[in-house]
Formats: C-alpha cells, sequence, structure tokens
C-alpha cells in the first residue's frame, strides 16, 4: 500500500509547551485523511510540519516518499497549502495573486495568466478577478486561498481549517469542490474542529487531543470503537418515562440520560436489545421508538476525552497557534 | 480513477538554482511594486512627510538658521533631510515584512519551492525602488524651491548611490525589528524611536561646532553625521573622501551585525 502522507513520532516543543507529543499518521495516495482535535490540540503545528515550515524535534515524516526535511525542495513541489495562516496578498488582485504563484513555480507570463483565469473560472471568482483581495468576502477570501494553493496542481493538499468561519452554504460549496478533487485523484488532509466535516470528507480520521493521536480509524470504526452504540428508547405515553428510565438503567448499567421524552444509554453489549424489549413487554410499556444507533462523533470525541470537540468560539485558536508559530 | 493517473509521475528538481533565486527575487519585488497600482496612497504616503519636512526647514527654521536666508540653509539642510528620510524609509521593509508575517502570506510564500531567501530579498529590492523614488521627490521638491546641485551629475548619482548602500544596510535593523514583534504598527513606534533621536543629534539639520561639548562628542560618531557630511559633499561640494569612506564603514559594521542577526530571528519566527 502506497501512503501520500506517512509520519511517525513527531514531536515538536515551544519552550515548555508541547505541540506534538509523538504523533503518527498516514494517508493512503487519493483519499481524504480528517485530523480532527479541539483548540490547541497541535493539528496546525503537525500540519506545518509536514507542509516543511516547520522542523520536528524529533521523529520523521515524509510525503510522497520524499522526507519533509532533508527532501524540503521536492516536498513542496508536490504540495498545497491553504489554511487560516496561509494567506494571500490582500493588497494584490485574485489574478495578480495566481499570476504570482504561477510565476514563482516556473510558469511563463501567459501560462500563469491562462491558469489565473482557468482557476478563477472554477472558483467562480471571475467578477471579482479584478478587485484587490482585501474587498473579497470572507467566503471568496477561503476560494481564491483554496485557488492559490492549486496553481501548481499538487498532488497533496492540506487544508487547516478550512471552513472555520464559513457560513453553511460556502462551507458546502468547499466540501464539494475536496470532493472534485479527490476524484481527480489528490490526496488530501484536512484538519477540522467540526465533527460533521470530517464525517462528511474522511475516508479516515485521526483524532489528536494535547499534541497525541488518541484514536485512528475510519468514521464506522471510530464510532463503533468507542462507547459501541446507542440504544434510544421513545415511550408512546409521557408518563411512562420514569419507568423506562429505571428498566434501562438497570439492564445497562452506567450512562443512561433523558432528554426530553426520550431515553439514551451507551451500549456495548448487542444483547441488551431483546432483554429491553422482553422487559418492556413485562412493564406493558408501549413504545413508539427503540432503537440501536451507532455513536456520533461527538460522543465519541466526548468518550475518548472527557470534553466535547465542538468549539465555542474560534477565536482562541487564532491567537493560541498564531503567537506559538 | 488512480492517484497516478493525474498527479505522477512528474520530475522533481532537487534545488533552486541561483537563476530561478533570481526570478523569483524578481517576481516578488514586482508583487511589492505591482501593489501601488491599488493603494496610489503608498506612493503619496512615501513622499509627503519628506515633503512636509523639506518645506518647513527651509521656511520655519531656514530663516533664522541662515540670517533670514531660508534657501541658503535648504542648500545646507537638504542633503541631510535626504539622509534622514532614507533612514525612517527603511522602517517600511520592517513593517511589511511583519504584514507578511502576521496575514501569513510568509508561510504560502514559504510552502512553495522558491529559493529560501527570495522573500525577504524581493522585499529589499522593491524597498530599495522606492526607496530610490523617495529621494528623487525630495531633490525635485527641493530643487524647485531654490535649491541647486554645485557639483555634477556624477556625483549626484553618487551621493544617491551611497544612500542606498546604507540604507539596505540599515534596513536590516528594520527587518530584525519587522521579525521580532508582534504587529507592524510596533516597527513604526520603534521606528521614530531611535530614528529621530540619532538623526537629529548629527551633523543633518545644525553646524556641528555650534552644539556643546558633550553632544559633540556623540555627534562625532554619529553615522549619520558620516552619511550626511558625505552626501552633501557629493552634491555641495566640499570634504568627500573622509565621510564617504567613514558611511561606508558604518554601512558594513550594520550589515555584519544585523544581517545575521535578523536572518536568525527570521528562522526561528517561521
Amino acid at each position: 500500500m502506497t501512503y501520500a502522507i506517512q509520519a511517525e513520532g513527531l514531536v515538536k516543543r515551544f519552550g515548555e509547551t508541547v505541540a506534538l507529543d509523538g504523533v503518527s499518521l498516514t494517508a493512503r495516495a487519493g483519499t481524504v485523511l480528517g485530523v480532527l482535535g479541539p483548540n490547541g490540540a497541535g493539528k496546525t503545528t503537525a500540519v506545518r510540519i509536514l507542509a516543511t515550515l516547520l522542523r520536528p524535534d524529533e521523529g520523521r515524516a515524509t510525503v510522497d516518499g520524499h522526507d519533509v526535511v532533508r527532501e524540503a525542495h521536492q516536498v513542496r513541489q508536490l504540495i498545497g497549502l491553504t489554511g487560516q495562516y496561509a494567506s494571500v496578498d490582500e493588497m494584490l488582485t485574485g489574478t495578480e495573486n495566481l499570476v504570482m504563484i504561477g510565476r514563482l513555480l516556473g510558469l511563463s507570463r501567459p501560462e500563469a495568466k491562462a491558469r489565473a483565469a482557468e482557476l478563477l473560472e472554477r472558483f467562480e471568482l471571475w467578477d471579482a478577478r479584478d478587485r484587490p483581495a482585501k474587498t473579497y468576502s470572507g467566503g471568496m477570501r477561503r476560494r481564491l486561498d483554496l485557488a492559490a494553493s492549486l496553481v501548481g496542481r499538487p498532488s497533496v493538499l492540506f487544508l487547516d481549517e478550512p471552513t472555520t468561519g464559513l457560513d453553511p452554504h460556502a462551507r458546502g460549496g468547499l466540501w464539494d469542490t475536496v470532493r472534485g478533487l479527490v476524484d481527480d485523484g489528490v490526496t488530501v488532509l484536512l484538519t477540522t474542529q467540526y465533527l460533521e466535516e470530517a464525517d462528511q470528507l474522511a475516508d479516515e480520521i485521526a483524532v489528536i487531543d494535547s499534541g497525541q493521536v488518541i484514536a485512528h480509524g475510519t468514521p464506522d470504526e471510530l464510532k463503533t470503537q468507542v462507547g459501541g452504540q446507542v440504544l434510544q428508547v421513545r415511550p408512546v405515553d409521557d408518563r411512562d418515562r420514569e419507568t423506562v428510565a429505571g428498566l434501562v438503567s438497570v439492564v445497562v448499567g452506567d450512562g443512561m440520560q433523558v432528554e426530553g421524552d426520550l431515553v439514551t444509554a451507551p451500549v456495548t453489549d448487542p444483547a441488551v436489545l431483546p432483554t429491553i424489549v422482553r422487559r418492556l413487554d413485562d412493564a406493558g410499556v408501549l413504545v413508539a421508538e427503540l432503537s440501536l444507533r451507532k455513536s456520533t462523533l461527538d460522543e465519541v470525541f466526548l468518550a475518548l476525552t472527557g470534553h466535547r470537540a465542538e468549539p465555542t468560539d474560534t477565536l482562541p485558536e487564532l491567537v493560541a497557534e498564531g503567537s506559538r508559530a | 480513477m488512480t492517484a497516478s493517473t493525474v498527479t505522477a509521475p512528474r520530475t522533481l528538481s532537487r534545488r533552486v538554482s541561483p537563476v530561478a533565486t533570481l526570478r523569483h527575487t524578481a517576481t516578488l519585488a514586482w508583487r511589492s511594486l505591482v501593489q501601488i497600482k491599488h493603494n496610489p496612497m503608498e506612493l503619496i504616503d512615501l513622499s509627503i512627510q519628506p515633503i512636509m519636512f523639506v518645506l518647513l526647514f527651509t521656511y520655519v527654521f531656514g530663516g533664522q538658521m541662515a540670517g533670514g536666508h531660508p534657501v541658503q540653509y535648504l542648500q545646507f539642510a537638504l542633503p541631510g533631510i535626504i539622509a534622514q528620510n532614507a533612514m525612517f524609509a527603511t522602517m517600511n521593509t520592517g513593517f511589511l515584512l511583519n504584514t507578511d508575517l502576521t496575514k501569513g502570506v510568509f508561510d504560502r510564500l514559504r510552502s512553495l519551492p522558491i529559493g529560501r531567501m527570495s522573500p525577504l530579498a524581493g522585499r529589499i529590492v522593491a524597498d530599495t525602488v522606492k526607496q530610490a523614488w523617495s529621494m528623487a521627490i525630495l531633490l525635485a521638491v527641493g530643487m524647485i524651491i531654490g535649491f541647486r546641485v554645485k557639483t555634477d551629475v556624477v556625483h549626484l548619482v553618487l551621493a544617491f548611490l551611497l544612500l542606498l548602500v546604507f540604507a539596505l544596510a540599515f534596513s536590516w535593523i528594520a527587518v530584525l525589528i519587522g521579525v521580532l514583534v508582534s504587529e507592524p504598527d510596533k516597527v513604526m513606534i520603534f521606528g521614530f524611536t531611535t530614528v529621530f533621536p540619532l538623526s537629529f543629534t548629527s551633523s543633518a539639520f545644525a553646524r556641528v561646532d555650534t552644539m556643546p561639548g558633550w553632544l559633540q562628542a556623540w555627534v562625532k560618531i554619529n553615522p549619520v553625521t558620516h552619511l550626511a557630511d558625505a552626501t552633501r559633499g557629493l552634491i555641495n561640494g566640499g570634504a568627500i573622501a573622509s565621510p564617504v569612506l567613514k558611511s561606508l564603514l558604518w554601512a558594513a559594521a550594520i550589515a555584519v551585525v544585523f544581517a545575521p542577526l535578523a536572518v536568525r530571528a527570521l528562522r526561528r519566527r517561521v
């Protein structure tokens, strides 16, 4: 199996802070690896190392077989980088930004202009092509940023929180673009704080917390790995809720929760379902819903880290990781 | 469809050739200069402060300084004003470098397969062009209100070259500050608190023999004194060899100390 991205035991310290504490990651060629974690987990540091912007203190990493430290120049010819920090020049127009990058990548002036025009069309920025990027909306800026990282037709693309701060419409558009790139054979490493985003796009997910990979696998594997499944029971008659709750907690043990008229509980043994059915029947309770579903990634994250993954505010990460960089 | 059909194979170069590094530097210098097209105010920013200085020094102080003959003072002070302005203008390099660092433009550039020093070199080349522009503006405004080049075009060009060389060396201090501070405006604060006293405690605006002894002791070793004297000598006539040599030695000393510090700080920051 060929890995487009392979990292082993990456360690990075900033003074007293250990940003990465032995991170290993792999992404198969032509797939999306989602790196999921809360603010300050080390996602950005990992991407910066893989994108040759930062040297690891320990460990090694390769992109398409090239070492990111010893063969950094080769790696730079293969990658594209888009993120909260790798930005476009606000003072230049959309066209000028893309032409500049084309020229830096060795395209002739006409070639660079043609490539810029092609990307501006594709990312629906054609009408804004002659305006300075500082006049662009947040969504337009992200699209220009992504276009800039694609000028060199990278085979490996790093997207560091590409949709943080975007509205749902712009987010959906960006997801479609990522899927299109993967169809073209590009390998994508995507960091995100949004579980839904990882679930939607990633073939495999690595969950990072405090500089360590705490779980790794496909979205389905992760959902089954931790806490297994979730039992949901909704009685027809709201007055039976107490009975149902009592009965479920006797069968399942810890973790029973009541949300409105829905009783839920994490389940590791699938055999509890027939038991519950019998007990409900004995008690004469009619249920509107009785199901066993896989945990959501949010529940997985909660189980793995002891805290929820969804950000309360996106600003602290910019400040925290920016100052460390 | 597999990855190999679209993205591989490709031939990768092993290193950036010197010619390519020069081309990257030129592209990045173009990038800084083309910004002026969208923000013409920047040109005015570059020019308005020096023009104001020329007019203020000539018409407010000039009469008293030269016994009722402002233009006579202008003839003395303009080389000094040009030298002072060249030093202020270097802070621009630090300001714009810090903007690139904080906005993330620098990271994008560093993730590209280009010469490692091209982003910084491109910045400096573009700022040298801006330096030449503001020197020319100062000279033009001076000449409109009565300043005259007393030597010849060759000496004038040599004066500008000397100023550019000194500014280039001095801009390493600006680069160092630009790398160390957390936001662009702090570069400007630093610029005013150092360049201002440095350039005024020199021979740029007043004759040294009119100053108290303790001040003279400092003024005589201040690099701005040598730079102002050299510029004055080259444009107005007078001693050239000694002040030019001292200016160049100072420029070399500043570059030798601050260039490695700035490059090291940049490597650490990014």
